[in-house]
């Protein structure tokens, strides 16, 4: 085409059934291209797009069965059941959020709610000891009455109100059993800051489920359950209706979608799942308090849903996996080295998202390496006192950090001064063009590696949140649709 | 027309005021069974606000709204498009993040029925219906022929050409199973080509699906080719009506349009 460009072009045929009017070829083109991009991220989109829903279900399913297998009853609780509880909780706020695109904040005071019902119906409290049998049933119909209750403003409130409204009440719960405590029949209701205790395990014609073991297989099944219904629900028509209010709800409305009943309906949803999930978390814990119930668990429950995608139920469990298994990975009880080799691993991790390109990672690795070790032993040849210092929790990885890494012996605010120079490095280094990056990276990368050796190693709780925040930033950089979410086109 | 069918729309002295602004006042319009009336007019003339009327996303301040002789007036635009009225938009509405297909299909949610129990439940009746819908669907999507053919259904609606959303927009409201369209330009943005289309296609909606339309266009070859009768606005108010060659040559119409010779129109 350039080389003719002197010549004026033919005209268009212009055919009223022509195949050539508009652009849609092109476009339908340039989509296709986009559907099958190369490398390891098409060759996933591709498996995921073989991988359809009911084997996904199966792989999670066959999977989780064998954890108790291979989990001790402690990891089996901290892990297995603390990521089916979040799975739950995740999957109610992703209809409330995700399908119908309904900002609550007050989602927890539901999980809340159904814990409590359970406790004051089925413990010792008040020496009623109805079965769960009638419990669970009588508490997840209440939650979504409850729930109904909320959405009401929701028919008139948009966005960040409703978000504010919704936070209130989510507060208004909290502040509610923990202060007010009514006394009801002689006694708190809500036992205030001391909550409920000896709360009755889940029982089912008279099976009780007891052990972490059975608790964890029951929330399984409810999950799985759970799990599928959704699914059938988004592939329905009440599915299509939902995710067309959320796109644009006065089209919806134009359409014959009664778009204020289907909202409630997706708060009712949400809200009976967090009810249900409160009942089984209750009887978990054999005791409730109010703290259980406030912001922290909200925002955790968001970011389940958010880093596994608004509207994908796959993204849910794959969401409550990440940041519950992340997060407990990261406890101040478990080895310094788990947060230690996540450091590393999300160092290399930012290094490859920043170059994209395989021999310049491993030039700039091998480029940090060498610095390493040419600063630590010049140090030691000049000045052995800034150099000398132990590493924290030792080990075979330890030995290596000890003859990379610089750690003074005795210089109290080395590491202070180091974390300052680190934030401002990392500041100039996004400053630079992409092109001179990469010979600032081994600095940055080895100045990152001596303040973690030196600060963070020593505080383990801070740097816990620390790295967590940092691990659902580059997450979330990386997608920001969420792992397994559909990224949306907004305007166009 | 030599004779008037029963009216299926009925606007008795409607008006909408918003703030101070009289948007609609003291309209009268009846819509024939069968149909193709157009409405014109400058803009800022009312039109699509008495779309807005008619659909009940306003609800109009004096008068009344008929529709088959029911009053529609003030009933949430659900009920109305339950009713038999589907729109398009000036503004395209489509939902962009869901396919082709289902663009179409969520506009069957009005006359389907198969409630949340039955879908976790996937009951034979609740297949049936989803395989009438999806036939439905692909039923409104072939009238376009192969505008909006089989690889795009499966396709998201950003992905479409400005004039197949357009053409998408018009299939939803036929999904909705209408007794009435109200398409809000539907020749905007479209080249003479596809102008040309459109205008066939408001003919054929009409003649082999059965529509009484209301349609609101700026273009007058449109007009011009698809019209029973033309209603012109202007400040809410009409100020003609009738065949088009009489509406065009109309004094008030020529004025509202181009202003009185010599004067400048605000």
């Amino acid at each position: 085409m350039g080389s003719q460009s002197d010549r004026p072009l033919p005209p268009e045929p212009v055919e009223p059934d022509g195949p050539r009017v508009g652009v849609d070829e092109w476009v339908a083109s340039a989509d296709r291209l986009q559907d099958r991009p190369a490398g390891v991220a098409g060759a996933l989109r591709r498996a995921g797009e073989v991988v359809t829903p009911p084997i996904q279900l199966a792989i999670f399913a066959g999977l989780a069965a064998t954890v108790p297998f291979w989990l001790g009853t402690g990891d089996l609780f901290t892990y297995g059941i603390f990521v089916l509880l979040y799975v739950l909780l995740g999957l109610g706020l992703n209809t409330i959020v995700g399908f119908a695109g309904l900002l609550d904040l007050g989602y927890v005071a539901f999980f809340g709610f159904g814990a409590y019902m359970y406790a004051i119906l089925s413990s010792d409290h008040y020496g009623i000891h109805w079965p769960a049998i009638v419990t669970v049933p009588l508490v997840v119909v209440t939650t979504a009455s409850l729930g109904l209750l909320l959405g009401i403003p929701s028919r008139r409130l948009l966005g960040d109100y409703l978000a504010i409204v919704t936070l209130f009440f989510g507060q208004a719960f909290v502040v509610f059993v923990n202060a007010t405590n009514p006394v009801v029949a002689g006694k708190g209701l809500t036992g205030g800051p001391n909550g409920i205790a000896d709360i009755d395990p889940l029982s089912f014609f008279g099976l009780e489920a007891t052990t972490r073991t059975q608790q964890y297989y029951v929330l399984l099944v409810s999950a799985v359950l759970i799990l599928t219904g959704l699914h059938f629900v988004n592939q329905s028509r009440t599915g299509r209706a939902l995710r067309s209010l959320r796109e644009d709800p006065l089209a919806a409305g134009a359409i014959g979608i009664p778009v204020n009943r289907l909202k409630l309906m997706a708060f009712a949803i949400g809200a009976g799942i967090a009810g249900f999930t409160g009942c089984i978390f209750g009887t978990l814990l054999t005791a409730v308090t109010a703290g259980n119930f406030d912001i922290p668990i909200l925002i955790t429950i968001y970011a389940v849903v958010i880093l596994g995608g608004f509207g994908s139920l796959s993204g849910v469990v794959l969401g409550a996996l990440v940041i519950t298994v992340s997060f407990q990975f990261l406890a101040p009880e478990n080895p310094q080295n788990n947060a230690r080799v996540l450091f590393y691993l999300l160092i290399v991790l930012v290094i490859v998202l920043l170059l994209r390109s395989w021999w310049r990672v491993a030039l700039v690795l091998a480029a940090t390496v060498a610095l390493g070790v040419a600063v630590q032993a010049a140090v030691e040849a000049v000045a052995p006192s800034w150099a000398g210092g132990p590493v924290v929790e030792g080990g075979r990885l330890g030995d290596l950090i000890d003859s990379w890494v610089l750690i003074p012996e005795g210089h109290q605010d080395f590491g202070n001064v180091a974390y300052v120079a680190l934030v401002v490095a990392v500041l100039a280094v996004t400053q630079l063009r992409p092109s001179r990056r990469i010979f600032a990276l081994p600095a940055v990368a080895y100045l990152a590696a001596v303040v973690w050796e030196t600060s963070f190693v020593l505080q383990p709780a801070v740097a816990r949140w620390i790295l967590f925040g940092a691990l659902l930033v580059v997450l979330m950089n990386v997608r920001p649709q969420g792992l397994l979410g559909t990224p949306r086109v907004e305007i166009v | 027309m030599s004779t008037e069918p029963a009216p299926l729309l009925e606007l008795r002295h409607v008006g909408k005021t918003f703030g101070g602004l009289r948007s609609v006042a003291d309209l009268d319009l009846d819509v024939g069974e069968g149909e193709i009336v157009s409405l014109i007019g400058p803009n800022g003339a009312g039109k699509t606000t008495v779309f807005n009327l008619i659909t009940g996303i306003y609800a109009p301040d004096e008068g009344e709204i008929r529709l088959e002789g029911r009053d529609i007036t003030g009933l949430p635009p659900h009920r109305i498009a339950q009713l038999g009225i589907a729109r398009t938009f000036q503004t395209l509405r489509l939902f962009l993040n869901m396919s082709v297909k289902e663009n179409v299909m969520a506009a069957a949610y009005g006359h389907t029925k198969a409630g949340v129990i039955r879908s976790v439940l996937r009951t034979p009746g609740m297949r049936r219906e989803e395989r009438e819908i999806e036939r439905l669907a692909e039923e409104r999507l072939a009238f376009f022929g192969d505008r909006l053919v089989g690889y795009r259904w499966g396709q998201p609606a950003y992905s479409l050409s400005y004039a197949n959303r357009r053409r998408l927009e018009i299939a939803r409201a036929t999904a909705v199973n209408p007794k009435m369209l109200l398409l809000d330009e539907p020749a905007a943005g479209m080249n003479p080509v596809e102008t040309h289309e459109i205008t066939d296609l408001i003919g054929r909606l009409r003649d082999e699906g059965g529509y009484t339309i209301l349609v609101i266009e700026h273009d007058m070859h449109v007009v011009e080719g698809i019209s029973d009768r033309v209603v012109a606005l202007d400040h809410g108010e009409k100020i003609a009506e009738g065949a088009f060659d009489r509406v065009a040559t109309d004094p008030r119409v020529v004025e509202a349009y181009l202003g009185t010779t010599g004067t400048e129109r605000k």
